[in-house]
């Protein structure tokens, strides 16, 4: 287990190595000089080259590599240069919307899915699971920045029971941070959730053709008992699998959404920093979101063994 | 027990209808791009001016609501004979956000510091006149220049040219410390900005106790920010589409201001075709300005024929010297020795009004002959291919700096666009300070660029400011990047 753990970690830092020389190489190719967008176009050119050589832009690129490197090695993550404040706690400060938002969007959508997918297999090709597949087949299709704005429209215009967007601090209070994420983590999570309710219809149909299911049954196991139990368990690997990766795209992929609900989140932060070529923003935030993807990754595989015993011997 | 229920209900009726009845003191204003940080004197994005100036920060003068120069910092000041010599007398009593005097020193240092050599000021040729600037006594500021210039005193006024003191300066990016009458209160980075009243302001308090500038970057979600009252109101409402559904509703008024935007189809007048004159008419000839307008700006876009506002009083409407004529612009085309047109590329940046544009003008290019391939770009590469490497052949920008008509005679601008004679006109007017003869240049000057049809000029950028209906005193037009909120209050 120790052996298998210390390969899992040495994997995952040759990745997040890769994915540094990767993020640096793209954006020094990426066309556009920041000390220009900054100053715009009534600038001089000497205040250009004056502020070019503060932002240390006319170092060497194996030299700024190297010195980014060794920071991110001791946790420096270096100094926006639009924000003119450090990296991380530019992270910090976004990370606690959206890791929240992440998480809430999780558990709901975790919630929904997993039952409905139990239910709609139990019920197979009868008028349950048909018209509870026909939802999900409108889940999986409908655009989420649409679904976010109709509740918008719903909630908060016509109802005004949440505000309509934006994120007033968790200072305020947990119950208006929370109220401020309802929405978002409804919208970001129910079309996940039709997803993940196919995948969990699919998983528990394969399983339920299995012969040890047919004998449970035989032996006088209780209907539900069967389809928990049994059944549930030996489909939780590609179930398992599915969460892992809506969960990253969860925390790093909902620049759309937190467009719609203008909240301060880490998709945000990428977006802006990218448009304002802040570079070293976009760099650290795509270290952390990699290192994040790899984690969630490590938990999925020692996921499996929990729920797979053979698994666990194996390694 | 009903009638204990109805009158707890009168009474909460009573007591919410009283606390509407005070005039509201706090505003909610949006904005849709949120600035890099707080220090105008360090970056040319309009979203740090539109939080910070007047707001925040003082220059020794300002600009108005309707583009004039008014006295700020400087209370009064004199102008020598040779008009080399400038004495601003400041405001006494005058103190910084964080308790510091301001004195003649700060206004030394705030100005020494922007036009110094390794000075990272956005506008430094702003700057580029003054010899020196002395600090006579701790009321008194006296400014020499190399050479008598009319526009000093605007120059003055700009966000960049305001006020800082030594001890905060380098702290402003993060920590705004100004002399205005709202002192920053908190940045939630990505989310809003907040300020205060400054109660102890040395000039006329403002109405509004506490304001927050809102960022809200998507369109789509301005208008339920507006509709369920989260944000009272925009400056620069980007409601594209949804502008009648706003205008239909009471609670709101819309008021279509103008900006200093002249919106421009750029062309390359350093590389071939565009280097003929004739090719350069025949474009001109070929856009049909009120489709444009309709297309790219809901139809409110003000038309310009030269790169000069329509509201400055120096403004002659040149946009009837080349009127929509394709056939015409076939014939100049054959003339210049394209019969057949010629494939060319168009840039186009980001906001909407170029994205559209640019559709826009390719399909009435093409009516000529002339195929464009339409190319998006992003802004920071806009500014590197088109603005900085002169690597295209057309692009559609708005060029909102007020008053920039000197951009033509810049050697190295992007237009690559040089004339002896618009270089004098612009070299007089430098030098001249009596209005009427300056109006009288910046005509020549206007004349000429569009005899020269140097690029096709559009129309100028409309402001759609969106407010509820009881707030008053918020800037119908844009003479200067700025959301003043100096003057704003609720009606009673």
């Amino acid at each position: 287990m120790i052996v298998y753990l210390a390969k899992r970690l040495g994997i995952g830092l040759m990745t997040l190595l890769l994915a540094s020389a990767a993020v640096f190489a793209v954006m020094e190719i990426l066309p556009g000089d920041p000390a220009q967008l900054m100053l715009g176009m009534n600038a001089s050119p000497d205040a250009i080259e004056a502020l070019r050589q503060q932002m240390g832009l006319n170092d060497p690129l194996v030299w700024r590599y190297l010195s980014w490197i060794g920071g991110l090695i001791v946790g420096d993550f270096g100094r926006s240069v639009t924000y003119s404040s450090p990296v991380l706690d530019l992270i910090a400060e976004r990370a606690v919307v959206s890791l929240p938002l992440a998480l809430m969007s999780l558990a709901l959508l975790v919630a929904i899915a997993i039952p409905v997918g139990i239910f709609a297999a139990a019920r197979r090709g009868r008028f349950g699971d048909v018209s509870v597949m026909s939802i999900t087949q409108l889940g999986v299709a409908v655009p989420n920045f649409w679904f976010a704005l109709l509740l918008v429209y719903v909630f908060a215009v016509w109802l005004r029971l949440v505000p309509s967007g934006g994120f007033p601090g968790w200072n305020a209070g947990l119950w208006p941070g929370v109220k401020a994420l309802l929405l978002p983590s409804i919208a970001l999570a129910l079309p996940q959730a039709a997803i993940l309710a196919r995948v969990t219809r699919g998983a528990m149909l394969e399983v339920l053709g299995e012969d040890y299911i047919r004998t449970a049954r035989a032996k006088g196991m209780p209907r539900n008992v069967v389809l928990w139990r049994h059944a549930l368990r030996n489909a939780m690997i590609p179930v398992l699998t599915i969460i892992g990766m809506q969960f990253a795209f969860l925390l790093a992929g909902t620049l759309i959404i937190e467009n719609v609900f203008y909240l301060p989140g880490l998709g945000r932060l990428l977006f802006q920093a990218i448009t304002q070529r802040d570079l070293i923003v976009v760099e650290g935030l795509i270290m952390l979101l990699v290192a994040s993807v790899i984690v969630v990754n490590l938990v999925v595989d020692l996921a499996y063994g929990v729920v797979d015993p053979r698994l666990r011997t194996r390694q | 027990m009903k009638l204990t229920k109805s009158l707890v209900l009168a009474t909460a009726l009573a007591l919410i209808a009283g606390a509407a009845e005070a005039a509201r003191t706090d505003l909610v204003v949006g904005m849709v791009l949120e600035p890099p940080h707080l220090d105008p004197t360090a970056g040319a994005a309009a979203a740090i001016d539109e939080v910070t100036y007047a707001n925040i920060f003082e220059g020794l003068t300002r600009i108005g609501r309707a583009g004039e120069v008014l006295p700020a910092l400087a209370e009064s000041w004199t102008i020598s004979e040779d008009g080399k010599t400038y004495t601003f007398k400041l405001h006494t009593g005058v103190k910084f956000h964080d308790g510091t005097d301001l004195t003649s020193e700060d206004v030394k240092f705030s100005l020494d510091r922007a036009r110094a050599e390794g000075s990272t000021n956005a506008q430094k040729p702003l700057f580029a006149q003054i010899a020196d600037v002395a600090a006579t006594d701790p009321a008194t500021v006296t400014i020499t220049l190399k050479q008598p210039q009319g526009a000093f005193l605007y120059n003055m006024g700009w966000g960049d040219a305001v006020i800082v003191a030594p001890e905060s300066a380098e702290g402003n990016k993060e920590k705004p410390i100004g002399t205005g009458p709202f002192k920053f209160d908190n940045w939630a980075k990505g989310s809003s900005i907040t300020i205060v009243k400054n109660p102890d302001y040395w000039g006329k308090a403002v109405a509004l106790d506490k304001a927050e500038f809102r960022i809200i970057p998507d369109a789509a979600a301005a208008i339920p920010a507006l509709l369920s009252g989260d944000v009272q109101a925009f400056a620069n409402a980007p409601v594209g589409d949804a502008l009648p559904q706003i205008e239909g509703d009471s609670r709101f008024k819309v008021v279509i201001g103008a900006t200093e935007g002249e919106t421009i189809l750029s062309m390359n007048n350093g590389k071939a075709p565009l280097n003929d004159l004739k090719v350069r008419q025949a474009v001109n000839y070929a856009l049909n300005r009120q489709e444009i307008i309709d297309g790219a700006s809901n139809g409110l876009g003000v038309p310009i024929g030269s790169h000069f506002s329509p509201a400055n009083e120096a403004y002659v409407d040149l946009t009837g010297m080349y009127p929509y004529d394709p056939a015409k612009a076939k014939a100049l085309l054959a003339e210049a020795g394209y019969p057949n047109g010629f494939d060319a590329k168009i840039k186009l940046p980001p906001p909407p009004y170029a994205r559209q544009g640019g559709e826009i003008i390719a399909s009435e290019l093409r009516q000529v002959g002339i195929n464009l391939e339409i190319i998006p770009v992003e802004w920071a590469d806009w500014l590197q291919q088109v603005f900085k490497d002169k690597d295209y052949d057309f692009t559609i920008i708005s060029h909102v700096e007020p008053n920039d008509i000197e951009i033509y005679s810049r050697p190295t601008y992007y237009f690559d666009y040089h004339n002896d004679a618009f270089n004098k006109v612009i070299a007089e007017l430098d030098v001249t300070a009596d209005p009427a003869k300056r109006n009288q240049l910046y005509k020549q000057a206007q004349e000429i660029l569009a005899k020269d049809a140097v690029v096709g000029f559009l129309f100028q950028l409309p402001k759609v400011g969106v407010w509820d209906a009881k707030l008053e005193g918020m800037w119908e037009n844009t003479p200067t990047p700025s959301i003043d909120l100096t003057e704003v209050h609720w009606a009673e």
